[in-house]
């Protein structure tokens, strides 16, 4: 494999402090060099001036739909939509079918992601068998199979015992896992169609107030503090929800939050086209939600973006509304939506979408600092270039992007993973790199 | 004229006026009967009922043959719905047939918007979940007319489930377009959410509300209500909103009780109110037809006037 010399770049790397125009050198898999001026004759020499040279992007909210819906996506046609939006590793939720409640499921997952070999696929295992929240899957088996599990996950649903949930927090800490929980009130949420408020009023769908969300992320918050877990709030969607996350980290909390593009940018105006694209959990919801979320991004409040990526084909999201599942993809389009939309330097981009989902996933060989024999995880983009998605070439199976038509800024240009090009010129490179 | 009905939103004050009166010249004034038009003679209107309706149904039906258009009944159950068939593919079967207009019924809000942009045939919304029921609106209208010459300041309660009544959603925007002031009534759990962003009053003191209204409208209260915890008995909420005699003395004198139908006799509304003179409920039937031939006739009939189709 030649050396490759990543020439003129704008180096952004906020786990080793820098911020400078540097080339890197990239030998076998490895980070070989990081200098002002290096030169090579025989390196394979990638003009990166006017770019940015970052570590690769982390997802820690995927949904791959391997096995079991396999017409929605694949772990190789995600991997494939997750390196061209710039991801060198994402987490695989566990609701699939069968549902990665043990060992084999998510090794498995694990082998699958292996052998697209595009990005490092890290199974989410599930809390609760068969995700149906009524007793604890074997948390432990999934730790110490080969997949290595230290996140777990219902998402999809959420875990309504709070007796259970409190056990699950306190094994979890056994493997010093991260466990996250889709915040939603089943009784108050019941039926729910849509945020509720004036919009929902009058398109007669029916409601889920933003207090579902809010409830349990508080009754989640307490359960931390009696067990000492490292939550992980999900998708956050309320302002409500980011004051509550604002209140525990200042009184000390381990906890950590994020936040997904879409609900950055899009509101509950948009379902008074009763468009199912615009169908999510949780619900888009208002203005207001969407610059609370943008304001806790910023100050650090919310850690990190998480793309929730919830591919669906195009059968099961053209119904009506109410008959829609929820769920928008979203790995091509997180750069071009935060870029545009999140209002963050380039110091706090790069940490919002790889830096802190990295530590807080504990992945040294992702999220950086690319020092000299670090893993070459790295993703080259130019922060500024304007674009739209064109549906029909996106590398992911499905096609429910909410995106279309609207103005993009931030493009990714290469993407390595593992010292090898996933992506170069904006293409896949199907292991030719 | 307007290429869809899907809710009131889509029309305009002049619009509701033209469909009134168009209304009014199709039935008879005299005998209040409805004469038989050859305007719509070659064209097919498609009932496409995923929601039993007969009322409703009925209704279009008889409107759409006074028109002599052809009428086709496409009804949910028994059908390739059943077979899982998709609201698309349906629209695009019927759309394959090339027929004229859809009149389409649904349990899910928002179907009839979505069928629109899969075909190219008139879609009028004639329920859909809690969203609208334009058409309802608009033979509510033309009843209120036959009594009050205006609008402008009619003040008209609606009583009861207004959250889950699509007959209330179109009412409220049909009379607020026109001028009227609206108040709701009811118990807080069967107010829309954020109900204060429709500009409306809202009360829950019915009593306080009837002496000073021109129109009492009691929407109905169905047994699911009671089971999914929205009231904790029927009796009870009989007792607090429902419409009997003694409370109907409390309305002025030509005030008018109207309903959207069926009625739960004895829940929402008392059977002596329901056959006070003031009641306007059989009316309403009635005028649903003349109401439903002029809108068919104004969205497909083109330019023809009202007289020249009826010498034709
Ligand atoms: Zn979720």
């Amino acid at each position: 494999m030649r050396d490759v010399l990543l020439k003129g770049g704008r180096v952004v790397d906020p786990a080793a402090g820098r911020d400078e125009v540097a080339d890197v050198l990239l030998r076998a898999s490895r980070v070989a060099g990081i200098a002002p001026e290096i030169s090579s004759d025989d390196a394979d020499v990638v003009d990166c001036r006017g770019l940015v040279v970052a570590p690769g992007f982390v997802d820690l909210h995927t949904h791959l739909r391997e096995p079991g819906r396999e017409d929605a996506e694949t772990v190789e046609t995600g991997s494939r939509a997750a390196a061209l939006g710039g991801y060198t590793a994402v987490c695989a939720m566990a609701n699939t079918d069968p549902v990665a409640d043990n060992a084999g499921i998510v090794e498995q997952v694990a082998a699958f992601g292996r052998r697209a070999g595009l990005v490092d696929v890290y199974p989410v295992g599930a809390i609760t068998v068969g995700l149906k929240g009524e007793r604890l899957a074997e948390m432990g088996e999934m730790a110490t199979s080969s997949a290595r599990v230290r996140f777990f996950s219902d998402d999809g649903r959420c875990v309504q015992n709070a007796a259970l949930m409190r056990r699950a927090m306190e094994y979890a800490r056994t493997f010093d896992a991260i466990i996250a929980n889709h915040a939603e009130e089943g009784d108050l949420a019941a039926g729910g169609q849509m945020n509720e408020g004036d919009v929902s009023s009058i398109l007669g769908l029916p409601g889920i107030p933003a207090e579902a969300e809010e409830l349990i992320v508080a009754r989640d918050l307490a359960l931390a503090r009696l067990t000492g877990a490292r939550l992980h709030v999900p998708h956050v969607s309320t302002a409500g929800t980011v004051a509550l996350i604002r209140a525990a980290k200042a009184a000390g909390a381990s906890i950590s939050a994020e936040v997904t593009p879409h609900h950055l940018c899009l509101t509950e105006d948009l379902i008074r086209t009763y468009d199912p694209v615009y169908k999510v959990a949780p619900p888009l919801r208002t203005k207001a939600d969407v610059e609370a979320l943008r304001d806790a991004l910023l100050d650090g409040t919310i850690d990190c973006v998480a793309t929730d990526h919830a591919p669906h084909t195009q059968d099961d999201k053209e119904r009506e509304w109410d008959a829609a599942p929820c769920g928008m993809v979203g790995l091509e389009t997180a750069l071009g939506v935060v870029c545009a939309e999140a209002g963050l330097d380039l110091t706090r981009l790069v940490e919002r979408m790889s830096t802190a989902p990295a530590r807080i996933r504990g992945l040294s060989g992702h999220g950086g600092p690319l020092n000299e024999g670090a893993p070459a995880n790295i993703t080259v983009f130019d922060p500024e270039a304007a674009w739209t998605i064109d549906a029909a070439t996106m590398a992911t199976r499905s096609r429910n992007t909410p995106f279309v038509g609207r103005e993009l800024k931030g493009k990714v240009h290469h993407t390595i993973y593992g010292g090898r090009f996933t992506v170069r010129e904006g293409r896949i490179t199907n292991g030719q790199g | 004229m307007i290429r869809h009905l899907l809710s009131i939103r889509d029309l305009d004050p002049d619009g509701i006026e033209k469909i009134l009166a168009t209304a009014a010249s199709l039935a008879d004034v005299g005998s209040r009967q409805v004469k038989k038009y050859p305007t719509l003679r070659g064209r097919t209107i498609v009932n496409l009922f995923y929601e039993s309706s007969t009322r409703t149904r009925l209704s279009f039906e008889l409107a759409a043959k006074r028109l002599s258009a052809d009428v086709l009944n496409f009804s949910a159950s028994g059908s390739s719905v059943e077979k899982g068939e998709s609201l698309k593919d349906t629209a695009q079967t019927i759309e394959a047939m090339g027929v004229d207009c859809i009149v389409v019924r649904h349990k899910s809000s928002g179907a009839p918007l979505r069928l629109s942009k899969w075909v190219s045939a008139n879609v009028i919304n004639a329920g859909d979940g809690m969203h609208e029921h334009p058409t309802q609106a608009l033979l509510d209208l033309y009843t209120m007319r036959q009594h009050f010459p205006s609008f402008a300041g009619l003040r008209v309660a609606i009583v009861g489930d207004v959250r889950h009544s699509r007959v209330a959603r179109s009412d409220v925007l049909a009379l607020q377009m026109l001028g009227a002031e609206v108040t709701l009534v009811g118990p807080p759990t069967l107010m829309p959410p954020n109900a204060s962003s429709w500009g409306v009053e809202l009360t829950a003191e019915i009593e306080e509300v009837l002496p000073k209204i021109d129109v009492v409208y009691v929407l109905r209260i169905q047994l699911e209500r009671m089971e999914a915890g929205f009231l904790p008995s029927l009796s009870e909420y009989s007792r607090l909103w429902g419409l009997d005699s003694r409370r109907a003395a409390l309305l002025k004198d030509d005030a008018l009780i109207m309903h959207p139908g069926p009625m739960n006799r004895g829940v929402e509304v008392s059977a002596e109110a329901a056959e006070l003179p003031r009641s306007v409920i059989t009316d309403q039937v009635a005028n649903g037809i003349a109401t439903r031939m002029a809108l068919l006739y104004l969205m497909l009939g083109g330019e023809h006037s009202v007289e020249a189709s009826a010498s034709a």
